[in-house]
């Protein structure tokens, strides 16, 4: 590393910024590896009142099911209570809003980095304010012409919707990706004979691969982490992952059905997981996309 | 681009965004000023031989036809604005002539439901955002000391709390500081308090919910920043040591000035995020205690009464707010533009 090069750095600072480092990794990343643990107890072991090292050793799991590990709390969740049904769903909708939404931002985006009028300008603005409006008081406007066309309660209609919140944000990141492309590209294009759509479609596209999908990631999680809009406009039996546990800590007086939603938890946060695993990279590219333009 | 290729490119975009931005964003202004009807009630007047007796009954068919053939309800103007579950005026108007001290008239708007939840939004967006950009560029600095093998499973694991779904995160996290879990016995550890329980208290439910918040996105604030000290430029980095500034003249001389626009972008972000803030609150259960004006609305429109004009209401009331919020943004961004053209 050039800068360690640069500053002789003493031995304290180093161990000092370390130690910080690894109490924030702590941090981070403890509560995730503590649940995951916890998801195969009892409620009476996670919840100890006795003594919390009960959630490591699980005394009370080894009582009830003779082992110190139960699979209980999946059983419970995926079979019992239909959680398999919530994880179709979802991987349903997020299919879609990835796929649409990326076909209908591309085009955008692009028209949008290569018109020089200043009316781009005021569309990005006005994309900005729309990123800023939270979620549910679109959802307050939904509800009633929802009602009156009986559009409420599908899938595709809240499958539809995410695809049209998440364009705001899906624009400014395919916009600032399209930016860093040379305008000669296309414009050498277009010189022999491509139309606009031709040269978007067999010369910007091929180069914009890790762009587009950044940008999918992106609207990947979007869909995957909604909570308002899902919990609102979805019925009962089309719920997806995250309401569908929202719905658990509801019915959770009856002891066991809290590890049914600690359960459902650990489920639904290890896709996200992978998903770090396998694209760290293109996350951090996301996260500093919007950031190059100050 | 010609206005006409840009116009078919930027279609199919700009439908959505009408259709699903813009014309909820009218419909709740017109929702809001509408009632629900009031059932249709007849009197009906029944003679018998000992005299006339007037029964008052509601006429279930008319209201129902009634509230079928004008779903938007009747109309009330601002009435909903005004009432006590919003802007309260006549009871803030009460409040403040009865109240002798500043503190009891806080005191009263403080338990009314919009400005409790406003209460709550602010102190969490304008609390959380600084703290988390603060902690975002001490974790910057400290992972940009250490050697390059470890940065990356650093990265890997700082980016599990900002990508977890923000329901399942704070439930993560609540479970945890639950008084039978381990967090929960821990702080009652430290505080020597067997029965102290986060839940029960309001100013402990608050500083939970932000210490939250912070966990969830000091990571963006990291990856950001980080990105930024790659591009540090070294060549001033180097005069300013040979000219004998102290490793902390260099982070606030040096590092800060070009991190700068990235600490605006960041800010920009979180504010408009934190402001929004509702899934912790579910997550918590901690709405006895804390409630904020996206959680106003989603309680407003779930359950079995659907009360879709106070949702509304305090959704246009919500949207001011952002563009309150927003409007400095606004502002500099216009200027800068103008100063470009």
């Amino acid at each position: 590393m050039a800068s360690s090069t640069v500053e002789n750095r003493s031995f304290a600072l180093r161990y000092g910024s370390m130690a910080f480092v690894v109490i924030w990794l702590i941090i981070a990343a403890f509560p995730f590896f503590w649940t995951l643990w916890g998801s195969f107890k009892v409620e009476l072991d996670f919840f100890s009142i006795a003594d919390w090292t009960d959630a490591l050793t699980g005394p009370r799991t080894e009582a009830v099911h003779g082992s110190p590990f139960t699979s209980a709390g999946y059983e419970g969740a995926w079979l019992q209570e239909e959680f398999w049904r919530a994880v179709i769903n979802t991987s349903l909708v997020c299919l879609f809003v990835v796929c649409v939404s990326l076909t209908i931002g591309t085009l955008g985006g692009y028209a949008l980095s290569r018109s020089g009028f200043r009316y781009t300008f005021w569309l990005l603005i006005i994309a900005l304010i729309f990123r800023a409006v939270p979620p549910i008081t679109l959802v307050a406007g939904y509800l009633l012409p929802f009602f009156e066309f009986n559009l409420w309660g599908h899938l595709s209609t809240a499958a539809i919707v995410l695809v049209a919140l998440n364009q705001p944000f899906t624009l400014w990141m395919l916009h600032s990706f399209f930016q860093k492309i040379p305008k000669d590209l296309d414009e050498s294009a277009k010189v022999d004979g491509c139309t606009q759509f031709q040269a978007f479609r067999h010369v910007i596209i091929p180069v914009m691969w890790p762009g587009v999908i950044t940008t999918g990631l992106f609207s990947f999680l979007l869909a995957y982490n909604d909570f308002a809009v899902t919990a609102m406009l979805l019925a009962k039996e089309n719920q997806t992952m995250v309401p569908k546990i929202a719905s658990f800590l509801g019915t959770t007086q009856t002891e066991g059905n809290v590890m049914f939603a600690v359960a459902a938890s650990v489920s639904a946060v290890i896709p996200l997981f992978i998903l770090v695993m396998f694209f760290q990279r293109q996350i951090v590219s996301g996260l500093t996309a919007g950031a190059v333009k100050g | 681009m010609r206005h006409r290729t840009f116009f078919w490119f930027f279609l199919p975009t700009a439908l959505a965004m009408l259709i699903f931005h813009a014309a909820p964003m009218v419909s709740i202004a017109i929702q809001s000023v509408f009632l629900p009807h009031e059932q249709v009630v007849v009197t009906v007047e029944s003679c018998g031989p000992f005299g006339c007796t007037e029964t008052v009954t509601v006429d279930q068919e008319a209201t129902k036809a009634l509230r079928e053939a004008e779903p938007l309800g009747r109309f009330a103007g601002l009435q909903v604005y005004f009432d006590r579950g919003h802007l309260a005026i006549a009871e803030l108007g009460q409040a403040w002539k009865n109240s002798a001290t500043m503190g009891e008239f806080i005191s009263t708007m403080a338990n009314l439901p919009l400005y409790r939840a406003l209460a709550f939004t602010l102190t969490y967006t304008f609390v959380a955002t600084p703290l988390l950009i603060i902690l975002g560029f001490a974790i910057a600095v400290a992972v940009n000391n250490l050697g390059p093998m470890m940065k990356g499973p650093v990265i890997f694991f700082s980016l599990l709390p900002f990508v977890v779904t923000p329901l399942i995160g704070s439930l993560i996290l609540f479970w945890m500081v639950d008084a039978r879990g381990i967090l929960g016995s821990f702080i009652q550890w430290v505080a020597g308090d067997p029965t102290l329980s986060l839940k029960a208290s309001t100013s402990l439910t608050w500083i939970m919910i932000i210490i939250y918040g912070i966990w969830n996105s000091a990571p963006f604030a990291f990856v950001v920043f980080y990105a930024g000290l790659q591009t540090l430029p070294q060549d001033t980095l180097e005069s300013a040591m040979i000219d004998g500034a102290t490793r902390w003249q260099r982070i606030r001389y040096v590092v800060v000035p070009h991190i700068m626009p990235l600490v605006t972008f960041v800010a920009l972000i979180q504010l408009m995020d934190n402001f929004r803030v509702f899934e912790p609150i579910v997550g918590f259960s901690a709405e006895a205690h804390a409630t904020s004006l996206s959680w106003i609305i989603f309680n407003d429109l779930g359950g079995e009464t659907r009360q879709l004009s106070s949702a509304a209401a305090n959704s246009v009331l919500t949207i001011i707010g952002v563009a309150i919020l927003l409007s400095p943004v606004l502002v500099r961004t216009w200027r800068d533009f103008n100063a470009k053209t």
